[in-house]
């Protein structure tokens, strides 16, 4: 039922995703234990393959893959061959030779997972792929709407910023769009891509106010600092002032509300002080959930025999 | 030199008007006569039954990568590639190393065709030093040495003085002004067509109007000019209408399209393959059945293939780093054919559109096959069908979206001068 790969959620069925879901619950009792680990992947070895920089999605990757028993390995092509003169089949054949299990991507350019995923034995796992997809922080996401609401079918999840060159806000369109939710985008013009509405199946706002109204949910996206002054808005004092989340803007949103960030956040730019740190917002669950996420995606796609099963949970709940 | 007669085939000759089937006698370098049943005396023959027989092909666009990128392509296996193809002319673009802007660089160009090409090479001069959109070229050395038109091509002059200047100059020489029509700032980065497929992938979009605002603007320059502007490799809706208005006020402007954007969409690039990454981008469906139209009723007047080949090392970078471009002499013929067997153009019109018109744009011979013209001939069976491999094509590089597809209709043999240079069934001749 689930694929070789995971490169976007695009490509999955509502029954994977719920799979994945379910499987992080489980995975979620073991991040409780005073011996944080279960010997599920031992004796496999994860490689995190990150062209560009993170520290937080890496770090997440690593302790679930621990958590796991593999062998996680951080492979970061540095600086020069990092750049123009090395090639992704290059790259994909060297990790090929080392025998991996899975590989975990991140690259700054759409389609590189796919692309080295083609030419890979092992399964590849994106890990966020230019503004194309970021399928475990959507999925994330999803886990932890489903732990607050108890639901996501019939809700109204809006998410708030820069969506044309969101990863996060591609995944979570798909994902909660798949789940039943309905999804809303709002962003100043600029910020939005050419026909999101029928290309992506959401509605789009450039009023705050009007894309709040009835949310059970509001996502805030991180602005990326080269984007912070100058060619998509004309300022951080006008965006926060317009997009920026406080409580008196929040409270166009439903009473029960929660607030969600991708991190890391901007405060003050995407989201206030007050907003980012208390209740509703959930950014730390989120953090934690995406240990329990990223455990059960290499669980299900690093954990195979080599005949395709998945192995048994060999001691995880 | 030798005889040929071409028996039987469907001659389909633009310049005279001519779509019937009879005999083409090629003597001494030029069409010698035509008519049924001639008598064959001391010739080879060709049974050219069931095939077409055109006045030989002329490519307006392309990039030879001689001097300076030999590992891409060189004049030599660019010339071969392009007899594959039934071209029996190609016009090379200026942007190779260095910058063809020197009449040194031109008779370069020339003197090495006529020693490694099977087919005519007709040097396109920068417009202006380096490529670098600021000081134009010396446009009458340039000329007098063998250049046949002006372009600065992917460099768009972006400085609209400069391209003022550039078109009222060129009017000294009367040779077009080829313009690639994309406005830089709009670009912006984008590599695949701004739209729903951007939109989906997240790659960064290069919207239509990049191409619409300045085609508009130079159509203004070369209305306000009276100069000769060609628009090269016409991908949009808005880029059409814009010509078609333009031609009818009666500014002076021809225009060129390219196979990839009459048969590709931007749906070619859902899988990420860079071999589909090309300037201007594979567009939507309108804009593609727009440019057909646009062929079909002459507002577009030439088919040109833009081959531009890239080694594999650089199509295997990711989507942005890869440098956008595809190979086209050898599939062009197939691909176009499609417009025939869709009834959407007869044929005599598309091979007024890959023959007789880019002649007549760069005012070279070719493009007839009246008793009397030179004896460049394209055989055509428009029915065989064939699997393209670009590993075994004559281009040096394999960046086409079509490696792996099977193709109908191929060029069976083209004829430069009256020579054969080109049989499908036995390569090229030498």
């Amino acid at each position: 039922m689930i694929g070789r790969d995971l490169l976007g959620i695009e490509d999955l069925e509502r029954e994977e995703i719920e799979r994945i879901l379910e499987t992080a619950e489980h995975m979620r009792e073991v991040g409780r234990r005073d011996v944080k680990k279960v010997p599920t992947l031992r004796g496999r070895t994860v490689i995190n393959l990150f062209f560009e920089a993170s520290t937080r999605t890496r770090a997440s990757f690593e302790i679930a893959g621990k958590r796991l028993s593999a062998d996680v390995v951080n492979f970061s092509p540095s600086g020069s061959s990092l750049k123009k003169s090395e090639s992704i089949f290059d790259t994909a054949k060297t990790l090929d030779a080392m025998d991996a299990d899975a590989v975990v991507v991140r690259h700054g350019v759409a389609g590189v997972p796919k692309r080295i995923a083609d030419l890979l034995e092992a399964p590849v796992i994106n890990a966020g792929d230019g503004a194309h997809e970021h399928p475990t922080q959507a999925l994330l996401d999803c886990f932890t709407v489903l732990q607050r609401k108890g639901r996501i079918d019939g809700l109204t999840v809006t998410i708030v910023g820069d969506i044309l060159h969101s990863r996060v806000a591609r995944s979570n369109v798909h994902a909660f769009r798949k789940l039943g939710a309905e999804v809303r985008v709002a962003a100043p013009p600029t910020m939005l891509p050419t026909r999101v509405e029928e290309t992506l199946g959401v509605k789009a706002f450039t009023s705050l106010r009007e894309a709040l109204d009835g949310a059970d949910v509001v996502m805030a996206l991180r602005i990326q600092s080269e984007r912070l002054e100058g060619a998509f808005f004309p300022s951080v004092r006008e965006y926060s002032a317009t997009f920026g989340i406080d409580r008196a803007k929040l409270s166009y949103a439903k009473e029960d509300a929660i607030v969600m960030h991708p991190g890391p956040i901007n405060r003050g730019v995407e989201l206030s002080h007050d907003v980012a740190d208390h209740r509703p917002s959930v950014i730390l669950d989120q953090v934690r959930n995406g240990v329990a996420l990223r455990m059960a995606v290499l669980y299900l796609f690093a954990g195979r025999d080599p005949h395709g099963s998945v192995a048994g949970p060999g001691g995880s709940a | 030199m030798s005889r040929w007669i071409l028996r039987g085939g469907r001659l389909l000759d633009p310049a005279t008007e001519t779509d019937e089937v009879c005999d083409l006698l090629i003597d001494e370098g030029r069409v010698a006569a035509r008519g049924r049943d001639l008598e064959a005396g001391d010739t080879r023959e060709i049974d050219a039954a069931g095939r077409w027989v055109c006045p030989g092909f002329v490519d307006l666009h392309t990039h030879l990568r001689e001097p300076g990128q030999e590992y891409k392509e060189d004049i030599a296996t660019g010339g071969r590639a392009a007899a594959a193809g039934g071209f029996t002319a190609v016009a090379c673009m200026a942007n190779t190393q260095p910058v063809n802007d020197d009449p040194a660089t031109t008779d370069f160009i020339i003197d090495r065709a006529e020693h490694d090409s099977p087919v005519r090479v007709y040097p396109v001069a920068a417009a202006t030093r380096g490529l670098e959109g600021k000081v134009m070229t010396e446009m009458s050395a340039l000329v007098a040495a063998g250049a046949v038109a002006f372009s600065d091509d992917g460099k768009t002059i972006m400085d609209t003085g400069v391209m003022r200047r550039v078109l009222e100059y060129s009017r000294l020489v009367n040779v077009p002004v080829i313009t690639h029509a994309e406005d830089r700032t709009l670009v912006s980065g984008g590599v695949v067509n701004e739209g729903e497929v951007s939109t989906r992938l997240g790659l960064p979009g290069n919207p239509a109007l990049a191409e619409e605002v300045l085609i508009v603007r130079d159509l203004a320059l070369a209305e306000f000019t009276g100069a000769h502007l060609h628009v090269a490799h016409v991908s949009t809706r808005g880029g059409v209408t814009a010509i078609r208005a333009a031609k009818e006020r009666g500014v002076h402007v021809t225009a060129e399209v390219a196979p990839h954007h009459l048969a590709l969409t931007d749906l070619e690039v859902l899988e990420f393959d860079t071999n589909a990454k090309v300037a201007p981008p594979l567009r939507s469906a309108a804009d593609r059945d727009a440019c057909r139209a646009a062929l079909c009723d002459g507002t577009i007047d030439a088919i040109a293939t833009d081959h531009a080949p890239h080694a594999l090392h650089e199509k295997e970078l990711d989507f942005r780093e890869a440098p956008p471009g595809m190979i086209g002499f050898e599939t062009a013929v197939a691909v176009v054919l499609d417009l025939v067997r869709c009834g959407e153009i007869a044929p005599l019109e598309l091979v007024r559109r890959l023959s007789t018109q880019p002649a007549r744009i760069l005012a070279r011979p070719g493009g007839s096959l009246e008793v009397g013209a030179v004896a460049d001939v394209t055989l055509v069976d428009p029915e065989r069908s064939w699997l393209y491999d670009p590993a075994k094509g004559y281009s040096k590089s394999q960046n086409s979206p079509w490696a792996g597809c099977t193709l109908t209709g191929r060029p069976t043999h083209t004829f430069v001068d009256g020579r054969l240079v080109y049989d499908v069934e036995r390569g090229i001749l030498t």
